[in-house]
């Protein structure tokens, strides 16, 4: 990079110097979190965030990067998983000198695989023919793991045991903390390598075939290719996640490859925002701890997940991410204090409406789902006839002055942008 | 005698049952300046897409430097040495100047679809983007999203992404539409820059651009090439005038 260091010298060594930081930071963050989290169920959740980040960042390198929108991610992610468990059976049977920490690769070589061969047709356009052909992709690869029974083992799916290869510094990943770490080191790696493919010239035609495909061919890029590049290694590093999941649950089954991991990982992935790379990890680290928690509170958390998702759509198309990276030349310019007493205000309408809505959903699923066994029920510890007027009442009322104030505290946040728009646009003539 | 860089024969093109280009026949030399002009709806546009690839002829053959390109999808042709812009602004829109500019370096410098090198560690490629950006006076907007420029800056960059490869026959459709003159004449003088030594062929409604640019001018009406030569000679000619000049110069 010393080409640009001649241009503007401060800027780059300073880029990279915080560049080293994060991963850094990263890394550590990675190392040190089992030793905060110590509980069985915070491993078992860490892990889970680590392969979902990888899966989020592989799909983003379609969706964020490429342009490519897919409701069929997951089939790599399937199928990565499945040539893995099998794969691991193999290796135990032959008793090869193979340790489990390698295994990761039969999944990604799986993904990559399937990519080349469903890659080409689908990748012609992007848009609608895509999506479609995504989700056809995904009804073709579904039913043939009902009739290909021997491959995929019908209902309760192959299992495998990670603890009977090769073992490495005595580790026999028994233990969840070991299979943790087996994550991590992936997850890191897979971070890094898919943050590098961004910053090489395939990477960047990525961006311009996503911005402008017409333009993109008359700069002498072929944009069918470019997409089928990011295609195939995308399917490599969903093969990857799927392997480590396989480690995870020494178990493969038709739910990894289904329409509902693949909405999930489309649900992350936006949640965290597609505009920057570290969008999809923020929304994979959210939706699983959301998914593990709501699940274990309410029984219609996806119901939460959908109303998560519209909200995004709406409100922050950008995600997460989005949002932050919405602040950072506000932060720059010293003005974030100007926005923060709109922000503090709108926690309450936000958390009044929030709290109507979830009384509405719960007591609509306990007449719905449980009336027959009666509609008496629950909520933070007060107990109440979901058939009866009052808690309805209370209900409209949280959700009515809920929106009432959110819209008036909405203008107010509104015009406390323009201010500090107006203020930085003046700090930008002077710089 | 070497080819053309460009030569035209017997151009057809046909939206149903309209004929939008009847037959057009043109050769330009090497490092000509060649301006087409002719009223709104001529075809002007539609020869560029014809030429450039963009969609595919009824009828005829295209020779770029002697072969045959017609029938080759745009980025083949593009590798070929061929680079247009476009009438309405077509640029990278969510990606930064710099990065618009860098992309259509890329190809021209080797890089291909690599994606185990840095785009940083190609010397050539950063080089060339600086240049350019000097050239389209764009260096201090460089990290701007290419999308929220002004007008007359993204028709800067619509020519530099354009000429950043370094390609031999320049195709340029109404470089100059919607400019002020300052920025017009800034324009010129960059077109007149890049075009030295190489084949320009450009559409211009601007008469003292035309004029003051070309070697040679075309003059096309109803998908027809009335009349091809030097300035002076198209000034003069009669029947230009009665097709089109008389009603468009003041
Ligand atoms: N894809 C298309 N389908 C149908 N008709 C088309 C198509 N593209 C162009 N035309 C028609 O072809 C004719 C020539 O259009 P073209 O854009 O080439 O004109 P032009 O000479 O560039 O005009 P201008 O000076 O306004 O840019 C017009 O009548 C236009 O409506
Ligand atoms: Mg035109």
């Amino acid at each position: 990079m010393s080409e640009t260091a001649s241009v503007l010298p401060g800027m780059k060594v300073a880029a990279s110097r915080g560049g080293w930081l994060i991963w850094t930071l990263l890394a550590a963050a990675f190392a040190l979190a089992p030793l905060l989290f110590r509980s069985g169920t915070s491993l078992t959740m860490m892990s889970l965030m680590g392969i979902a980040i990888i899966f989020a960042l592989s799909y983003n390198m379609l969706l964020g990067q490429t342009g490519m929108l897919s409701f069929g991610h997951a089939v790599y992610f399937g199928l990565g998983a499945y040539f893995t468990v099998h794969a691991m059976n193999a290796v135990i049977e032959a008793r090869l000198p193979v340790p489990v920490a390698a295994m990761p690769l039969v999944g990604g070589a799986a993904g990559l695989g399937f990519a080349l061969l469903f890659g080409w047709v689908s990748t012609k356009r992007s848009g609608t023919a895509f999506a479609m052909i995504s989700l056809g992709l995904a009804e073709l690869v579904g039913s043939s793991s009902l009739i290909l029974r021997s491959f995929f083992g019908g209902e309760e799916g192959v299992s495998t045991n990670r603890t009977k290869l090769l073992r490495l510094f005595d580790w026999n990943f028994g233990a969840q903390v070991q299979v943790y770490y087996l994550i991590a080191a992936w997850c890191l790696l897979c971070i890094a390598l898919m943050y590098a493919l961004t910053r090489t010239p395939f990477g960047r035609m990525c961006n311009a075939v996503r911005d402008n495909p017409e333009r993109a061919q008359f700069v002498g890029y072929d944009p069918h290719r470019v997409r089928y590049i990011a295609f195939v290694l995308s399917g490599f590093f969903a093969g990857i996640a799927g392997g480590l999941t396989a480690i995870n649950f020494e178990l493969a089954n038709a739910a990894l490859f289904g329409a509902s991991q693949s909405g999930n990982v489309l649900l992350a992935t936006f949640i965290g925002g597609v505009g920057h790379f570290f969008g999809p990890i923020l929304g994979a680290i959210l939706v699983t701890f959301l998914q593990n928690m709501l699940s274990d509170v309410t029984e219609v958390w996806q119901l939460y997940f959908g109303l998560m998702f519209i909200a995004t759509v709406m409100y922050a198309p950008g995600g997460i991410s989005g949002l932050i990276m919405m602040h950072r030349p506000v932060w720059r310019a010293g003005a974030l204090s100007r926005l923060m007493p709109g922000y503090g205000m709108m926690v309450v309408p936000v958390a009044l409406a929030a709290a109507g809505a979830i009384l509405v959903i719960e007591m609509a699923t306990q007449i719905g789902v449980h009336g027959a066994q009666g509609t008496t029920m629950k909520l933070l510890g007060i107990g109440f006839d979901a058939r009866s007027v009052p808690p309805w009442l209370v209900a409209g009322a949280m959700l009515g002055v809920g929106g009432l104030l959110a819209r008036l505290v909405g203008r107010r946040i509104a015009a406390a942008w323009d201010d500090v728009r107006a203020m930085s646009l003046t700090h930008g003539g002077v710089a | 005698m070497t080819a053309p860089a460009l030569e035209l024969i017997g151009l057809k093109k046909n939206f149903g049952p309209a004929e939008i280009i009847r037959g057009v026949d043109l050769a330009i030399p090497r490092a000509e300046r060649h301006a087409i002009i002719g009223p709104n709806g001529a075809g002007k546009s539609t020869l560029f897409n014809l030429i450039s690839g963009l969609i595919p002829l009824s009828a005829g053959e295209i020779r770029l430097n002697g072969e045959a390109v017609s029938g080759k999808p745009p980025f083949e042709i593009n590798r070929r040495g061929l680079s247009r812009s476009f009438q309405v602004t077509n640029i990278f829109p969510a990606m930064s100047v710099f990065e618009n500019v860098r992309c259509a370096v890329l190809w021209a410098k080797g890089e291909r679809y690599a994606f185990w090198r840095s785009v940083g560690g190609n010397r050539a490629v950063t080089e060339r983007t600086e240049e350019v950006l000097s050239a389209i006076n764009l260096q201090s907007r460089r990290d701007v999203q290419a999308g929220v420029l002004t007008y007359a800056e993204q028709r800067a960059l619509e020519i530099g992404i354009t000429m950043a490869g370094g390609a031999n026959v320049i195709l340029l459709d109404e470089p100059t539409a919607g400019m002020s003159k300052a920025e017009t004449e800034r324009a010129v003088e960059l077109i007149r820059r890049i075009s030295e030594g190489r084949t320009l062929l450009i559409v211009e409604h601007d008469m003292s651009v035309v004029f003051g640019l070309a070697d040679r001018i075309s003059v096309l009406v109803y998908g027809e090439i009335i009349a091809t030569g030097p300035p002076a000679e198209i000034r003069a000619s009669r029947q230009v005038r009665d097709a089109y000049l008389g009603e468009e110069v003041p």
